[in-house]
């Protein structure tokens, strides 16, 4: 054991790690699953949708922290599945039942938590977004370019572009419809266009075999990165 | 000015301004609060000038506007010195008057004079109630000093706390003294502020912080704004105590957008202080440097919230950060930072000029300290007054504040706005601390209070505030996001006659997720008031659940008018005023009201002079 590794009991089980990580990452290592909706490996950790929340602290003076967030302390105690956590859990998928009844990923997680419906008023029953934020957040630490946001607080609270015009900084890349986990996000190709956020992309085909490769926007996007000239992207993987 | 070099040379300073001051001369003081200027204190200010110099009087009798003297229900205020007589409800007009029968004259005008309930006039200042039982320290200059004047500030004792920390004691014996006295959080959280500044000068990293919380926007409270308008300096001299005390070299003040005059003091303020060496390089003449930047914001009260007034300044969206990591370790630019509120900063220049002893002799065990209160609603003197901590609050509303106006009865007192509760009569009881507060549900939190009558529904309230929690949270996390649009929803339902009793379970259970789960301060506490609403009075929901009723007749959709055939005349007055035709019959005849197309604007009720017209 080194001098750095900490201890700290997560649903009973002694758990070891080095300080900082995240309760969430630790208890995953250690076996124990813990639900998310905003959490991803590439992202920067926003605490957002709430569903990760575990219960700490000593029995008597514990209090909800979210998992993805919070780092792991010496002696830490942690519930995972306690009922603390378990009606939480079940009230934030209820919640977002009613905001998004039709999105699967909600269905599913809730009857996981045997919410099968929800008690709550719903106001667009077709309404698939359920505000993670991947979207926003994927768009500005892995694609770089922060073409959408969120906007507006909770009244009218939306992902969009800027003054839900065309984006002039998108690139085109399709990365938040990747990502997003209700498939909300309008995309489409035909003809060699691709349109998404309400913009036309031309899509660039390789030189070699004809197929398309990417929007060219997004390729003019790389050539900045890398300073080569914008060209030497327009051979696709296969053709290389 | 030359700038000050030394402690011993602004003392030197003040010594003169002092002896240049004539304690005994006439001064007219005209509140320059909030209240008084938009009834036209201005206004009052500029008929004195022309009053006195018309009489030549100017050298004589120093004319000044003030920050706010505290008893707002009652303005436009002046205070006559040296006989400390405080006259109110005045006009431009009035001017002339007073200066000839009460300057001149040395007569009191009994119509500007403070009415005690058995109808005794009270002219002077010490013996009004509502200002007898107060105990100012953070209000203690408001009302005689011009905010815009630091020989003023100075000569009352201005930056004497600050030369106190540069006499000789190094930081860490300032951090203890503010530890010692036992000063606790003035915005909400109660957290004690020697414990802060603690960590705070115990994690790694510079530079460090320190921050003004000047958002207040708690609807209804106004005293931080008052502290920011009218003595200014008090912020800064607690701030640059601050920052000698953890080893900040930049502090900034957030002043919510509401407040431009705030802004433009503090701004002013700031300027006066650098120009005389209290801000800047080498503060009189120590090796200590430190400068404050004021920022107004831009409007949403979740940057109240500390991280999300960090992420304010740091040019991002008005969001909270999760913690850990918390401000003292990782705050404003990821640095170690002390945010404080307004009138917390303003009670540290205290602590070192007096000695922490001295401080901690006032209050009770655990809240020591004064609180200074907005006080508001149905009590016959509102505004701004400071009370000993323990003080019960019994005194504050039938002393101080004359009891409840018309002739109401107490029903409930709403703490904290939309974070807070609401304490029923038996709270009245309570002393003033922060447990006591919190045991019965409420909150001493950021000050304001509201004094609510049987004219007042509970259910009204809670949503009142349930509207406010909803437009102005963030939408960052679930529970709060949509928890405060449910939680409206729900409320709007009852109110409307469609609530269930289910519905008042699943507050509960919204509530209690809310609170436990929500990232911030906003959605943790915005269930308060419908909670504790709930809790004190039930049967009030009860009864728009169950019988669709609004017992306190406040609820339109709810409330029922009909003609009293007995008292009736068939004036038809009421039938002139209903906008929608609703109320037919022969003249002198009784009326009817056809419920289908009343409105339930309640104008028939209000112009009826036989009392014909029922409402329930």
């Amino acid at each position: 054991m080194s001098a750095n590794t900490i201890t700290l009991t997560i649903d009973g089980m002694k758990v070891e790690s080095v300080p900082g990580r995240s309760l969430l990452l630790v208890a995953k290592e250690a076996g124990v699953d813990i639900p998310t909706l905003c959490y991803h490996d590439d992202l920067k950790p926003e605490g957002q949708c709430r569903l990760c929340m575990v219960e700490i602290g000593e029995p008597g003076r514990t209090r909800l922290v979210n998992s993805c967030t919070y780092p792991v302390e010496p002696n830490l105690q942690v519930e995972t599945r306690s009922e603390k956590v378990l009606q939480a859990r079940r009230l934030v998928l209820e919640l977002l039942l009613a905001r998004c009844p039709k999105a699967s990923r909600i269905q599913e997680l809730a009857k996981e938590y045997g919410v099968y419906e929800s008690r709550f008023k719903t106001d667009d029953p077709d309404e698939l977004c359920i505000l993670c934020g991947l979207c926003v957040r994927t768009c500005r630490e892995v694609v770089g370019v922060s073409a959408i946001s969120m906007a507006n607080r909770t009244p009218g609270k939306q992902v969009a572009t800027p003054f839900l015009e065309e984006s002039e900084a998108c690139i085109g890349c399709g990365s938040c419809v990747f990502i997003c986990p209700t498939n909300v996000i309008e995309y489409a190709e035909k003809d060699g266009v691709r349109t998404v956020w309400g913009r036309r992309f031309e899509l660039q085909p390789c030189n070699v075999c004809g197929s398309y490769i990417a929007p060219r926007a997004q390729l003019e996007h790389w050539a900045r990165l890398t300073g080569d000239p914008v060209e030497s992207f327009f051979v696709c993987r296969d053709c290389r | 000015m030359p700038k000050m070099q030394s402690v011993a040379q602004l003392a030197e300073y003040r010594k003169e301004l002092q002896a240049r001051r004539d304690p005994n001369q006439t001064q007219v003081l005209v509140c320059g609060g909030a209240g008084c200027l938009a009834l036209g204190s201005a206004e009052v200010a500029a008929a004195f000038r022309e009053e006195l110099d018309r009489r030549g009087l100017q050298a004589k009798v120093a004319l000044k506007s003030t920050g706010c003297q505290g008893l707002c229900a009652r303005g436009v205020r002046v205070l006559l010195r040296p006989q400390e007589i405080s006259y109110q409800n005045l006009t431009a007009l009035n001017a002339a008057e007073i200066v000839e029968e009460t300057l001149v004259k040395g007569k009191i005008l009994d119509r500007f004079c403070y009415q005690d309930g058995d109808g005794s006039l009270k002219a002077h200042k010490s013996k009004i109630p509502f200002y007898q039982g107060q105990q100012p320290v953070v209000l203690r200059r408001l009302d005689v000093i011009d905010p815009e004047s630091l020989d003023d500030y100075l000569a009352e004792g201005g930056y004497e706390g600050l030369s106190q920390a540069l006499s000789g004691m190094t930081p860490e014996q300032v951090l203890d003294a503010v530890e010692r006295s036992g000063l606790r959080g003035r915005s909400g959280g109660g957290f004690p502020t020697g414990r802060k500044w603690r960590f705070c000068r115990q994690a790694a990293g510079e530079p460090k912080f320190i921050i003004c919380n000047g958002s207040e926007g708690d609807p209804g409270a106004y005293l931080d704004r008052a502290v920011m308008e009218g003595d200014p300096h008090a912020i800064l001299e607690g701030m640059i105590i601050g920052a000698y005390a953890i080893g900040a070299a930049q502090g900034h003040i957030y002043v919510g957008h509401e407040y431009p005059l705030a802004v433009a003091r503090l701004r002013r303020a700031a300027d006066q202080a650098r120009e005389l060496g209290l801000l800047g390089e080498g503060i009189l003449g120590a090796s200590f440097s430190f400068d404050i930047k004021v920022h107004r914001g831009a409007g949403a009260y979740i940057c109240g919230e500390e991280t999300s007034l960090m992420n304010f300044l740091e040019g991002g969206i008005g969001e909270p950060r999760n913690r850990p990591p918390y401000p003292a370790q990782q705050g404003l630019f990821g640095q170690p930072t002390i945010i404080n509120n307004v009138e917390t900063w303003a009670n540290v220049p205290v602590i070192l000029s007096q000695g922490a002893e001295k401080f901690a002799a006032v209050g009770v065990e655990a809240s020591k300290g004064t609180k200074v209160f907005s006080l508001a609603g149905a009590v016959n003197y509102a505004g701004l007054l400071e009370v000993p901590m323990g003080m019960p609050l019994k005194q504050v509303v039938f002393d101080l504040a004359g009891g409840l106006k018309d002739g109401g009865r107490f029903k409930a007192l709403l703490t904290s706005g939309p974070g807070g509760g609401v304490l029923p009569a038996p709270a009245l009881d309570l002393p003033v601390t922060f447990e006591s507060f919190q045991e019965a549900g409420g909150n001493l939190g950021s000050g304001s209070m509201v004094v609510m009558d049987e004219g007042c529904c509970m259910v009204d309230v809670a949503r009142y505030f349930a509207n406010f929690s909803y437009e102005e949270s963030c939408g960052k996390c679930t529970p709060c996001r949509e928890g405060t649009k449910q939680m409206l929803e729900i409320l709007d339902a009852i109110i409307r006659g469609e609530g269930t009793e289910e519905q008042l379970g699943l507050l509960e259970d919204l509530a209690a997720v809310m609170t436990g789960a929500s990232i911030c301060g906003l959605g943790q506490s915005a269930p308060n008031p419908v909670l504790s609403t709930l809790r004190h009075f039930r049967g009030e929901y009860e009864a728009h659940v169950r019988e669709k009723k609004c017992p306190a007749l406040v609820c339109r959709p709810l409330l029922k008018y009909t003609v009293d055939p007995e008292t009736c005349t068939g004036c038809l007055a009421c039938v002139r005023e209903c906008p929608t035709g609703a109320i037919t019959g022969e003249y002198q005849e009784p009326q009817e009201i056809d419920q289908e197309l009343c409105v339930k604007c309640g104008m028939c009720h209000e112009v009826c002079k036989f009392e014909a017209i029922k409402v329930e």
